[in-house]
């Protein structure tokens, strides 16, 4: 029997929201238009939208459905960096870390080569500790000295692979002090650790659905009533003209219930997976005095554990225990499919060898202990076996 | 047994992994991932290790129901094939890189990976067949198909890595057949065109690529075999023996006849041109030299060889035998068109015996080419 532990990249759809998103794709009607069908299609997306502003902690006019998080990503920061230098051309600097996920970071490097000189984004890239982890300190320093040119600040409420959390309320504090808008990329910390857009104090928030039990294909950026952004999309004005397409209502709806349960079930799991999590490392601990969990001393996800076991390639780790049947993960391979060393360990000084031996285990809402026993029994097997290929090669 | 099976995206591979899997092992594919810049898409036979091939790959383990994955060698492709390319061809060789990657990635980095990680054997499209003799030894044949024989290739592999190598193809195969069942398998890669060319030169012109991979001119002089200068070139390292075009001597030679490269000497920046008959080689000899399975009993004696030089040469009859350390090889009739650098490969009936890099050749007719280049390079 397969063991799933990468819900990290993405969580099994809920059963409850598959009985409903099933029914639901029989519903006929656009959004958009104007006649009864329209109307209660339009119900079903405002509905959606009431419950999911509830569960977010924001106004229901804040969120902007988007297909996902790497769409809400790419409207959030390109359409407030042009937002802002359209109002104020010296802002073109961006503030965020080497160590976001790609729907940032390349939406961050694409600003910084494309169009004209003046328009072009400038990046300030916080130093990270051996943890993930940035100064608070420094970052207000950098905002005293040119806090009048910084057009955003990005950073992600938790790091989607090593599972770090950032202190996002006192970042937001800190910025309102310079009038500095602050984005959080949601997507990895929503589901996990509670999350409120009101108390956070961001102005942006990017969430998706199939990390918490909705299918693929149905995110949200939230949009403080207060920022401006230009549209990314352009087409028939949906979304505040900010997104632009056919509203997707079913997954809207699928979204709304799924992260309405997982929010109902947040402590519970907080606590179950804190506790799986404690098993899972002494038990790795047992098996493998060597191993290296990431970002140990610091405040992580419950739901994620990082490990890097010396010598051992991380993709040899992964296909073993896949050939045994258990699913984790070790950061993004490329189109091709090989996977290199994590650009997430590397921002936090790792070698790229020791950027290459890690594994991410990740939990969701349906995870047991009996996931964490199969992992376990597992392990020892696969590492000996990546220890052989390490010295190999 | 737990068979990987090396997954190139072309048909071979695919149906290979198909006939393994049918077998009854249990089969994981890999695809080899080779070049660090492999975001390129394929245009007719050319490329490898594109996004393409992986895609396909993928595609075809997906039909089989095995897993897949994709494995990085392409740092160690880069330091033990291209840079081995480049090196011997800058030192005057004509080298075949797609067996340094048999001898280095596929059946050395690979295997060794494999072996580490618990599989009993590596599975690939190549066309040969392997035997066991009546007490057990194992055997590299030419495969039945002879047109698609590519047993020259895998002359690198030594007993130990024969002993984990599988060749579902050899047996009985033919390319067609191959291309018809991979279709009745349901493998979209059915009518994939065959690749001919260096994976890693994607434009196909090896000279234009050296040029680029050496840099700079390194202009030299192209003389004749009795010395006289015939003309300069831009760099020795573009030349292979046997060459005919792109010498750019104004001069037709004197009987009217063309002319080839006869030897490159980099000590001298020189090239040695001549008439085909000069081309001619009745010895040739190489030190890195490695017996396939088990090897002969007395090598210090000339013995009866089949001898091969190109992937898809001829094969002729001659002698071989080590002699301080290097193994020399007289064929009966001499050849045209072999090249240090290149590899040649013994035969004994079907069975592959062994092999050599060629370090060096002795012309037929025109003696020590090196020490006339060395003697006008004296004199100039």
């Amino acid at each position: 029997m397969a063991v799933y532990l990468d819900h990290a990249s993405t969580s099994p759809i809920r059963p409850e929201v598959l009985l409903r998103y099933t029914a639901d794709l029989a519903l006929v009607g656009n959004p958009s238009s104007v006649h009864a069908f329209g109307q209660r299609a339009r119900m079903v997306v405002e509905d959606a939208r009431e419950s999911l502003a509830d569960t977010l902690g924001c106004h229901r006019s804040e969120i902007i459905f988007t297909s996902g998080g790497t769409e809400a990503d790419n409207l959030a920061i390109k359409g407030l960096f042009w937002a802002r230098i359209n109002a104020d051309a010296r802002r073109r600097v961006i503030v965020s870390a080497a160590s976001e996920h790609h729907a940032v970071l390349d939406a961050l490097e694409w600003l910084e080569r494309h169009g004209p000189d003046e328009q072009r984004a400038e990046l300030h890239l916080l130093e990270l500790d051996a943890d993930g982890r940035f100064d608070l300190a420094e970052l207000e320093r950098f905002l005293v000295k040119r806090g009048d040119e910084v057009a955003l600040i990005s950073l992600m409420w938790a790091n989607n692979e090593t599972g770090l959390v950032w202190p996002i309320a006192e970042v937001s504090k800190l910025a309102a002090k310079f009038g500095v808008p602050v984005h959080s990329d949601a997507v990895a910390a929503f589901g996990h650790v509670p999350v409120d857009f009101a108390e956070s104090g961001l102005g942006l928030m990017s969430v998706s659905g199939h990390k918490v039990g909705a299918p693929v294909g149905i995110g949200a950026l939230v949009v403080r009533r207060d920022i401006n952004l230009v549209p990314v999309n352009h087409g028939g004005g949906h979304e505040r003209k900010l997104r632009s397409g056919t509203l997707n209502a079913v997954g809207a709806s699928a979204f709304a219930m799924a992260a309405a349960a997982s929010n109902a079930s947040l402590l519970e799991r907080a606590h179950r997976d804190a506790a799986l999590k404690q098993k899972l490392i002494e038990a790795v601990r047992a098996l493998v005095p060597n191993v290296q969990v990431t970002a140990e001393a610091a405040e992580t996800l419950p739901s994620t554990v990082h490990l890097s076991f010396p010598g051992c390639p991380g993709d040899s780790i992964l296909v073993l225990l896949d050939m045994a049947g258990v699913a984790v993960s070790n950061g993004a391979a490329c189109q091709a499919g090989v996977i290199g060393a994590s650009h997430v360990m590397l921002a936090m000084g790792r070698s790229e060898q020791a950027a290459s031996e890690c594994i991410r285990v990740s939990f969701g809402y349906d995870t047991t202990e009996s996931d964490i026993d199969a992992f376990l029994a597992a392990l020892p097997a696969a590492y000996e076996g990546a220890r052989k290929a390490g010295v190999a090669a | 047994m737990k068979v990987l099976a090396a997954m190139s995206g072309g048909v071979d591979s695919a149906v290979a992994a198909a006939r393994a899997v049918e077998a009854g092992h249990e089969v994981v594919g890999v695809h080899l991932a080779l070049s660090r810049n492999a975001g390129t898409l394929r245009t007719g036979s050319r490329g490898c290790c594109t996004i393409e091939d992986s895609m396909d790959a993928q595609r075809a383990c997906n039909v089989l129901g095995i897993p897949y994955y994709v494995w990085d060698f392409s740092d160690r492709f880069k330091e033990q094939v291209v840079e081995d390319f480049v090196a011997e061809y800058q030192a005057g060789r004509t080298p075949n890189p797609c067996m340094r990657c048999n001898e280095r990635i596929k059946f050395a980095a690979l295997l060794e990976k494999a072996l580490a990680m618990g599989f009993d054997a590596v599975c690939t499209g190549h066309y040969a067949t392997l035997l066991t003799d009546e007490v057990g030894n194992l055997e590299l044949h030419r495969s039945n198909e002879l047109a698609k024989d590519q047993s020259y290739v895998l002359g690198v592999l030594n007993a130990e890595q024969l002993a984990h190598s599988m060749f579902p193809l050899g047996a009985e195969a033919s390319k067609s057949d191959v291309r018809a069942e991979a279709d009745r398998r349901g493998l979209a890669v059915a009518n994939k065109p065959d690749s001919y060319d260096i994976c890693f030169i994607p434009e196909g012109d090896t000279q234009d690529w050296l040029t680029e991979k050496v840099g700079g001119k390194a202009p030299g002089q192209i003389i004749d075999v009795d010395g006289n200068v015939l003309g300069k070139h831009e760099g020795s390292y573009g030349f292979t023996v046997g060459q005919r075009k792109g010498l750019r001597i104004g001069k037709p030679a004197v009987d009217g006849n063309p002319r080839y490269v006869l030897s490159i000497s980099p000590k001298t920046n020189t090239v040695v041109v001549g008439p085909q008959a000069a081309l001619a080689v009745s010895e040739l000899a190489g030190s890195r030299y490695t017996w396939c399975g088990v090897a002969p009993s007395n090598v210090s004696e000339f013995f009866d060889v089949g001898v091969q030089v190109r992937a898809h040469g001829e094969e002729v009859p001659g002698q071989a035998a080590v002699i301080d350390g290097e193994l020399v090889i007289r064929v009966n009739e001499p050849i045209i068109g072999v090249a240090p650098g290149q590899t040649a490969v013994l035969y004994v009936g079907t069975r592959v015996l062994g092999q050599t890099t060629i370090d060096r050749t002795v012309s037929a007719v025109a003696g020590d080419l090196e020490a006339l280049a060395e003697n006008v390079a004296s004199q100039a």
